[in-house]
């Protein structure tokens, strides 16, 4: 084997090896998903567990303010009430309400986010609509619980706690065949 | 008619296109390599401009110079330029016009893709320096481009995405040509442990660049589909991860920092031998070291990420390894101080930058151990530590090595000795300017002074005024520098063929300057 044709065996591999690289960088993003899931990492879609003998602090209150938003879906999305007080420790349950303006069935997933950043060590959520995808059909209205506790762990300088969630729509899935993928990473 | 035949072939092998179309398109590793060099240079002084505005900006509290938004945008950009066309850039010069000297080729294994891996580096530097007269300006959320500041920015963000695209597919064809080379084209009796130290150290680059560089283009890619294409991959309201991004780009990002360093640590390993006269101390310990640096730099990414929320044992894991790296890198700057160890040392400007980034790269490692520590490094993360940290590292790490190779190698480039004098001049200034402006960024770190702000308070001023003395004394010492080298292509003394007395690889058996044709039939190595 002459030179030339030794040199184009190592670009050929190499060049293989690049494009096995560029594909592997994609492949660590259900990488990072599952790792997320099988270690626990990200568990903001699974039900939390209470404590045997949750105790109720009523010596606080805490402000629960509860936030609604939608992310390109045709949807109006709202919590029945702007906000709340509650003793930490205490089982609470707020609704939310969400409406299908559109002609079409819509399969929609909410993705929280919490406010401060170390509530969501705090917060325990025993049911949510957010554990699952919501399958809205044409102009359908719909009711949905929340049912959490917020320990009381929480630090005693945090006196305004705020609850969001996000609507967006699980692209290309139709009613019948999709799942939330692609949430918990 | 035969003889006019005849005197036509004998020509046509040393007939070049003239002026502008020479350079356009050439073959010849040695032009490339110069061009690669130039490039670099300009780049160089580019990035060095956009440091002195960030470093004018910060010479006293308040707001004088640039608004915030433009300063966001310098930050960024000085890291885009300095790591992708400066730095990076450089070494592929030297490994363009040194390996196949060092090895005994005639020339690179695919040459006209040496020439269009060069040749994409212009446009796609002017793309992405193009991109602060767009609306919205330059990306302006730090080099690392992390979403969602990257997913939300003007389309400065699209253009500096294509820009890393191209130099990373740049980077690619490099890299393949340098590893082909390395592998197939040594002179006869160059069996891989006779290799030259840098030819060493730049196969394992090499190979680090096809590993990472197209997960970094992946990882862009997936930010221009979010930005364009209405995919989620980092957008949290969509169902991706922001998070996930960090751990895809520092998969690229730690190994790149060894791309920037490893072939430093190459034309050191020839600097110093070169000048105490004796034989490289521990030669096969330094090809393992090189060799597990880089295979470690593969497994230490998330130390970057110690504050975006991992769990303890993640936040372990990264910290021992990074750790771990201390030691290849020990052995190294062991070696090289064994190598100095009764030698009969000189001290021309390449050995004072090689010794001086010995000293000085020492001090930024033991600053990276020191931020490799969780506990510290949650206090010094995105603070001033962290800059002086990798500046030491990069600055008089990488750029130190890239001096001394310059010096090192100009005669046998030129065929001319440079100026001695003004090369001690080029290395003290720059030695002192350089600690004066990074050493007290050390201070402003731990004293809570976070990176990538316009403003700061009134406790950091007398910090930020020297260093910012020092960052101009620097920038216009490298002035300096530039006059040094046009000086030496214009003229000087004669340089010999062996121009260091403790030469010994390959390259200094040619004349200097180097033909443009060298060894075209392959030396014999023994």
């Amino acid at each position: 084997m002459n030179t030339i044709e030794a040199n184009s065996v190592v670009m050929k591999k190499l060049l293989i090896f690049t494009v096995v690289m560029f594909v592997f960088g994609f492949a660590l993003v259900p990488f990072y998903e599952k790792i997320c899931e099988v270690t626990g990492l990200n568990n903001l879609l699974q039900a939390d567990t209470l404590a045997e003998n949750p105790q109720v602090d009523t010596t606080r209150l805490v402000t629960v303010e509860l936030d609604a938003n939608i992310r390109g879906l045709p949807w109006q999305f709202k919590p029945l009430q702007s906000s709340l007080r509650v003793h930490p420790g205490e089982l609470v349950e707020v609704m939310y309400e969400v409406r299908n303006n559109s002609d079409r069935e819509i399969n929609g997933q909410a993705i929280p986010s919490y406010s401060p950043q170390l509530l969501a060590k705090h917060l325990k959520k025993l049911e949510c609509f957010c554990f699952s995808k919501q399958v809205l059909k044409p102009n359908e209205t719909r009711r949905m619980p929340v049912q959490f506790v917020i320990e009381s762990g929480l630090p005693t300088d945090v006196n305004t706690v705020t609850i969001s969630y996000t609507f967006f729509e699980l692209a290309g899935a139709t009613a019948a065949t999709s799942t939330p993928k692609g949430t918990q990473g | 008619m035969a003889a006019v035949h005849d005197h036509d072939v004998a020509h046509a092998h040393d007939h070049h296109p003239s002026g502008m179309m020479r350079w356009m398109m050439t073959t010849n590793h040695k032009d490339i390599g110069t061009m690669y060099l130039w490039f670099s240079f300009i780049m160089f002084l580019t990035g060095g401009v956009m440091a002195l505005t960030i470093r004018a900006e910060l010479f006293q509290p308040g707001l004088q110079i640039v608004n915030p938004e433009f300063f966001n945008q310098l930050t960024t950009m000085h890291g885009l330029i300095m790591i992708f066309g400066a730095i990076m850039p450089a070494f592929v010069g030297f490994a363009n016009w040194q390996i196949p000297m060092m090895i005994g080729a005639p020339d690179m294994a695919f040459a006209r893709m040496n020439n269009w891996s060069f040749w994409l580096l212009p446009p796609a530097a002017l793309l992405l320096l193009s991109s602060f007269f767009v609306p919205g300006g330059a990306p302006a959320g730090g080099w690392t481009i992390y979403p969602p500041l990257s997913v939300q920015m003007g389309m400065g963000m699209d253009m500096a995405i294509f820009a890393i695209h191209i130099m990373g597919a740049s980077s690619i064809m490099g890299s393949i040509n340098i590893i082909t080379t390395i592998l197939n084209m040594r002179a006869p009796g160059m069996t891989l442990m006779k290799m030259p130290m840098f030819v060493w150290t730049w196969l394992i680059t090499a190979y680090l660049l096809v590993l990472v560089m197209p997960v970094l283009a992946g990882a862009v890619t997936m930010l221009l589909t979010d930005r364009n294409f209405g995919t989620n991959f980092f957008n949290a309201a969509g169902g991706g991860d922001p998070v996930m991004f960090q751990h895809i780009f520092w998969f690229f990002g730690h190994p790149e920092v060894y791309i920037m360093i490893l072939p430093a640590f190459g034309i050191v390993s020839e600097v110093i031998p070169t000048f105490a006269r004796k034989p490289l101390f521990g030669y096969s310990s330094m090809v393992y070291a090189t060799a597990s640096i880089a295979i470690l730099s593969c497994i230490v990414w998330a130390h970057h990420m110690f504050t975006a929320g991992m769990p303890v044992t993640g936040q372990l894991f990264f910290m021992y390894a990074t750790m771990l790296i201390a030691v290849p890198t020990g052995v190294k700057v062991f070696n090289w101080t064994a190598t100095m160890w009764r030698g009969s040392m000189t001290f021309e400007t390449p050995m004072l930058f090689a010794i001086g980034f010995i000293f000085l790269f020492t001090l930024g490692g033991f600053s990276g151990v020191v931020c490799a520590i969780v506990p510290i490094d949650i206090q010094v993360q995105d603070t001033y530590y962290v800059i002086a940290h990798f500046h030491y590292v990069l600055v008089s790490g990488a750029l130190f090595g890239i001096f001394s190779g310059a010096y090192y190698w100009l005669p046998k480039w030129t065929g001319h000795m440079y100026d001695e004098t003004l090369g001690k001049w080029h290395f003290w200034l720059t030695m002192i300017f350089f600690n004066l402006t990074f050493f007290v960024q050390h201070f402003l770190g731990l004293a809570g002074m976070p990176r990538r702000i316009p403003d700061y308070a009134l406790q950091f001023a007398d910090f930020n005024m020297i260093s910012s003395i020092g960052a101009f004394g620097f920038g216009l010492s490298q002035l300096l520098f530039l006059y040094i080298v046009l000086k030496c292509i214009r003229g000087g003394a004669k340089a010999p063929a062996k121009t260091w007395e403790g030469g010994k690889t390959l390259e200094w058996t040619l004349p200097s300057p180097a033909p443009y044709h060298t060894f075209e039939t392959p030396p014999v190595v023994r």
